[in-house]
């Protein structure tokens, strides 16, 4: 039961604990000296020309060091390995990414990355369209870290060229003055208060199944009949003045500028919101069911072989349960490292117990992943997304 | 004759850069455009995989199903070029012949947005008319705007956007051929019993066409293709043909719709500029 103006126990024990962002990686930063040492002793010899890799991943996906701006796990990285790892932030988008990349993909000529981090779904498509490299699983002993749920997905059973980097929780986020009782089913989202401040998620997968599992529809067995009635709701939505936007990650963006006051959105997003604003903003899981995905750990069929090495040693290096809670800790999504949990507790206790980050059984059940779609189901479900938010 | 021949030469060597330039960057481009604008999917292909079927169907289906963004891109374009010609006109004519010792401060003035990035500051537009930025909450205040009125995320802030954006580009041209008009004109009519506006409307105006009609041109065309202003500034209710051109490529990965709705773009917009400079007269633009 929600008490008045309550914060959900997670974001509260973030708030509590007084852990920031900054505070973390203060702790991170006293295991980063550790590392260090650690890195003097061993592989000095390999740093001299150990190369580079060239990593694209989602914007606040990877702990930040405001003060240094600098990414400290990654940092540590580079010292321990010698390898030049830089990293972008511009995977904004899956289709968007996919269409910047798909015509030098298909001619086999570099894309600038040898590591991207694709959604499950476009994971998916990369490994059917050839577009992905086996991993030499010798380079990843780690590999064997990965939670058992997640151990053989559909699309990459043996888990020879995917990996999970963080799992998504889609659900509702809300502007915790304006929805001083929180936002827990549809109704309360599409509620009098949030009329023209309402944003949902530009991936079609959240967005949709969130509204499908409120509908009481199995989001793993969708038909398309089900589908596209989803998406006439969102329509009638968007014309009727409720949806303000269909947004990726700028969903943020309106919500501290208070043009949106509730959003289907994205749980590691909102807890970063909440402790950046005081508590001014909350994520909870619908009643009704929320979505999980998993962003993957992607070698594109372009990269070089010593790019190939270098990303394998980079995810070997992130499967560390040491280095894995660091980035939990700071990017509050689901952790897909065994381990990981029992290393938060020594340097985020209260983290530790989050159901968001470490979902429990019952947490799990409530959470359902979309269906594999057809690449002909994919165009026109697609299509029809998009056309519903006017384009 | 020996002088003749590199003589007939030289113009085409100097030519070459230029159209080798425009035949790389632009006709190939066009080229495979139009190819894909008349494919099809492959039956049971992967996403982005089309095959030539010469459908040009293609261009129907695209138009009818976007006919609404088209409508809307060029209405909205039309009116960012009325209002940024309403504003820039006055403001050419002041620095033209108002201006004095500051003509030189206010040039630079009207070209300063240019250093910094278009999408810089049209995000700084979306903050400023926000929810929480200066002008809604005043507004609010006022009582001029209902309080669940917004500005962000309709067609008046989209409209507006635009036309802050492509307002030096009405400006520039507006100057340079306001700025060559021979003073003596004006005191000439002045001298025949014409009163200012008499002057302005047969004197002034019509010397200053050429500059209108670059300006305007200048102004609509980019604007009729623009999505960046309607994708931060508007709502899914506002979104033009170049949003729905982004979407079809990035999006849908329908390559032939996206290049069948760019052609038909090209084309209508093309139809319209010379339908205009027909009417306007193109012999003083250059």
């Amino acid at each position: 039961m929600a008490k008045e103006r309550s914060l959900s126990a997670e974001a509260g024990s973030i708030l509590t604990s007084g852990i920031s962002r900054r505070a973390v990686l203060a702790g991170a930063g006293g295991l980063g000296a550790v590392g260090l040492l650690a890195a003097c002793g061993g592989g000095g010899d390999d740093a001299a020309g150990a190369g580079s890799v060239r990593w694209g991943n989602w914007p606040l996906y990877l702990d930040f060091d405001e003060d240094s701006k600098t990414y400290p796990t990654l940092e540590k990285f580079k010292t321990q390995t010698g390898i030049d790892a830089q990293y972008f932030e511009d995977y904004n988008d899956n289709d968007e990414f996919f269409g910047k990349v798909q015509a030098q993909l298909k001619l086999g000529e570099d894309i600038g990355y040898d590591l991207v981090s694709p959604t499950d779904w476009m994971a998916a498509r990369w490994i059917r369209l050839g577009y992905t490299q086996k991993y030499d699983l010798t380079n990843i002993p780690n590999h064997v870290n990965i939670l058992d749920s997640l151990k053989s997905p559909s699309y990459d059973p043996m888990r020879e060229s995917t990996l999970t980097w963080q799992g998504i929780m889609a659900g509702f986020g809300w502007n915790t003055e304006k929805n001083p009782k929180g936002v827990r089913t549809i109704e309360d989202l599409f509620s009098p208060q949030n009329k023209g401040k309402i944003v949902v998620l530009s991936e079609m997968r959240d967005t949709i199944g969130v509204i499908l599992l409120s509908q009481g529809i199995d989001i793993t067995k969708v038909t398309e009949d089900q589908y596209m009635n989803a998406v006439d709701f969102m329509a009638k939505k968007i014309a009727d003045g409720w949806i303000r936007g269909v947004k990726g990650n700028e969903y943020a963006e309106d919500l501290t500028s208070g043009d949106a006051t509730a959003v289907i959105g994205w749980s590691g997003d909102m807890f970063i919101l909440a402790s950046e604003n005081e508590g001014k903003f909350d994520f909870a899981i619908p009643e009704s069911g929320g979505t999980i995905s998993g962003d993957n750990l992607v070698i594109p069929s372009t990269a070089s072989p010593e790019g190939k090495a270098n990303a394998e040693k980079l995810i070997n290096y992130y499967y560390d349960p040491v280095v894995a809670a660091e980035v939990a800790a700071y990017v509050n999504y689901v952790c897909p490292v065994k381990g990981a949990q029992a290393e938060m507790e020594k340097i985020a206790p209260e983290l530790a117990t989050s159901e968001y980050i470490f979902p429990t059984q019952v947490t799990s059940s409530r959470l359902s992943v979309f269906r594999s779609l057809t690449p002909d189901e994919e165009t026109k479900w697609a299509e029809a997304f998009q056309q519903a938010q006017g384009n | 004759m020996r002088a003749s021949l590199p003589k007939i030469k030289t113009p085409y060597l100097l030519l070459f850069p230029g159209f080798a330039f425009l035949f790389i960057f632009f006709i190939l481009p066009i080229i495979n455009l139009a190819q894909t604008s008349t494919q099809t999917p492959i039956a049971g292909g992967d996403t982005g995989q089309n095959e030539q079927t010469f459908a040009f169907s293609n261009y129907i289906n695209a138009f009818i199903e976007n006919r609404e963004q088209f409508g809307r891109s060029f209405v909205y374009a039309t009116l960012a070029t009325i209002f940024a010609l309403a504003i820039a006109y006055p403001l050419a004519y002041a620095i033209a012949f108002k201006s004095g010792k500051f003509k030189n401060i206010l040039l630079v003035l009207v070209v300063a947005p240019f250093f910094t990035s278009f999408l810089l500051r049209t995000i700084a537009w979306k903050q400023i008319l926000g929810e929480e930025g200066f002008v809604v909450p005043t507004l609010r205040n006022l009582n001029l705007m209902g309080q669940s009125t917004t500005i962000t995320s309709t067609s008046v802030a989209v409209v507006a956007g635009m036309t802050y954006n492509f307002l030096p580009f009405m400006t520039l041209p507006l100057y340079a051929s306001l700025e060559r008009i021979d003073p003596r004109t004006i005191e000439a009519s002045g001298d025949l019993y014409a009163n200012a506006i008499t002057t302005f409307r047969r004197v002034t105006l019509p010397l200053s066409l050429p500059g209108v009609v670059a300006g305007t041109l200048l102004t609509f065309i980019p604007a009729a293709g623009d999505y960046v202003n309607a994708a931060i500034l508007g709502s899914p209710n506002t979104k033009m043909i170049g949003n729905v051109i982004e979407s079809r490529y990035f999006k849908i990965v329908d390559y032939p719709t996206a290049a069948a709705l760019s052609f038909t773009l090209m084309a209508a917009i093309l139809i319209l500029v010379t339908l205009y400079i027909r009417r306007a007269g193109t012999e003083e633009l250059v």
